[in-house]
């Protein structure tokens, strides 16, 4: 077995001493220092969080603000001079967001490949102000963006010094709503203001897990208290970063730095979704010629969910065509718990993506049979409000 | 019998010049929940330091290296159903394979179990 260790110079979130004490196994992660797992595993908390809730520390993350500088004294002129600084970096709909609302959209570049995924929402109080999470790995170049983008029009006010928890899994709902009463209001994708003590929290409806959950900001100061009481129930446990890794991969979610980056546009990462209507009748996104293009048909590869038989086929491992002939790479590839088999996101030509085509992989020099299948590999559970 | 152990954290009991290897307590607790295991083929001839099996977790794939020369003879088939058992019992039931030693020379140049528990403080 071999071993290495990583001496980096790295960043302690606030909760750090609270990560040690429940025998988080703390490793290097985009600079900072963070749990991986706590002491029963990855297998038991990545099933807990499918079946009960579990509470993640997700502080490495890049929530902001964005804020107009000055107030037209208009709600919808202030939405609209807000939104008309982000939609030019991205591809999402951002002008028709209702207060409250959230979008999964992407920054572009000007071939259309994906400089990151982010969330923005509509501030659900303050007509010009949008928040905003950015991935942690290059947030740094996404607030550069921002700002770059905002000129003298609006202000980025970073909260990455905040901590930014993610509570998720069935019962995360009924857990959260008996310290925060008002989150029961909350559908898929929106936010809101939601006071605790004596702070307001920030409090979203999304996740990254494919179950329903939440993302709670929280100040440094008021984060220990609200992780005890969290925790104090027993439908909650502290759940590591090995386990939003495989939760998401089950869910069929991409992972910027690995299943997206600058060379892979939307409708090859089968982000399609995230193209919106009226910005691709408008055709006003960065990229919008070759990620149209390829929404009509001409694209050269595609993002392909596999079930692999055998050993895990991790990223980079190559994909080959029945005959065996290499036709693509993995992106990220795992052990799938709630499914006890490997399962893998990776690129391919278009005609070989269909559902139900059989695929090899190749690990360690060895041919393993895969089969293309509808992502997501374990369904979602979000929750949406009937109307 | 005398179990010696590597710096990779591979350990081996030898009695006569049959060595059982398989992967210390330490490495399965820092490998965690284990979902895959390559054993060798049985009359595959490794020399110390060779690539003899791997082992993955949910989040890894994890070489496992000959801890000396000599020839596979067996490999341990409860594994293959029962792959928890490299976890519950790593130095024990959870042995990987058994090799024949040509060198048994080489055993002397391994870490006794002090020696490994100093590294793994």
């Amino acid at each position: 077995m071999s071993a290495s260790d990583a001496d980096q110079n790295l960043l302690t979130v606030p909760l750090n001493d609270q990560h040690v004490a429940a025998g988080g196994r703390m490793v290097p992660f985009s600079g900072y220092s963070l749990p991986v797992q706590y002491p029963t595993g990855i297998m038991a908390e990545h099933k807990w969080t499918r079946e009960h809730a579990g509470l993640f520390d997700v502080s490495h993350m890049g929530p902001c603000f964005l804020t107009l500088n000055s107030s037209s004294g208009d709600p919808d002129t202030d939405y609209t001079d807000i939104a008309a600084i982000i939609e030019p970096l991205v591809c999402g709909d951002i002008l028709n967001l209702k207060p409250g609302q959230i979008r999964y959209t992407l920054f572009l570049n000007e071939n259309g490949g994906v400089l990151d995924d982010l969330m923005v929402g509509r501030s659900p109080l303050h007509p010009g102000a949008l928040y905003i999470v950015v991935n942690a790995g290059i947030k740094e170049a996404d607030f550069a963006r921002l700002r770059a983008a905002a000129g003298d029009r609006a202000s980025l006010q970073r909260a990455d010094n905040n901590v930014l928890l993610a509570l998720q899994g069935p019962q995360a709902a009924n857990v959260l709503s008996a310290l925060v009463p008002g989150i029961t209001d909350l559908s898929f994708m929106t936010y809101g203001t939601f006071p605790w003590g004596d702070e307001d929290l920030i409090i979203s409806r999304c996740g990254y897990t494919g179950e329903d959950g939440f993302e709670i900001l929280c100040s440094p100061q008021h984060a220990p208290p609200l992780w005890e009481t969290l925790l104090a129930d027993e439908r909650v446990k502290p759940i590591g970063l090995g386990a939003r890794d495989s939760l998401r991969l089950e869910a069929g979610l991409p992972l910027y730095g690995h299943d997206l980056d600058e060379t892979v546009s939307p409708i090859e990462a089968d982000l399609g979704f995230a193209v919106s209507k009226r910005r691709r009748d408008a055709a006003d996104f960065p990229g919008a010629a070759r990620i149209l293009a390829e929404r009509d048909g001409k694209l050269s590869r595609k993002r392909v969910a596999l079930v692999v038989e055998g050993a895990p086929a991790r990223e980079g491992a190559e994909i080959l065509d029945a005959d065996g002939k290499a036709i693509g790479v993995v992106t990220s590839g795992g052990f799938a718990p709630t499914l006890g088999k490997a399962i893998a996101l990776g690129f391919v030509p278009p005609e070989h993506a269909a559902i139900g085509n059989k695929l090899q992989v190749s690990v360690r020099g060895r041919l393993q049979p895969a089969e293309a299948v509808a992502a997501p590999f374990v369904p979602h559970n979000y929750f949406r409000k009937p109307a | 019998m005398t179990t010696k152990f590597t710096p990779d954290h591979e350990y081996i009991r030898v009695e006569g010049d049959i060595g059982t290897v398989g992967i210390t307590n330490y490495a399965q607790e820092q490998l965690g929940d284990i979902v895959f295991v390559e054993l060798p083929a049985v009359g595959k001839v490794l020399k110390k330091g060779d690539e003899a099996a791997v082992v993955e977790s949910v989040k890894a794939a994890s070489e496992i290296y000959a801890p000396v020369t000599g020839e596979v003879v067996e490999v341990n088939s409860l594994l293959t159903n029962s792959l928890g058992t490299l976890n519950t019992a790593a130095e024990g039931e959870g042995w990987m394979f058994k090799i024949k030693l040509t060198n048994s020379a080489e055993v002397e140049t391994l870490l006794d179990a002090d020696g490994y528990a100093d590294l793994t403080l």
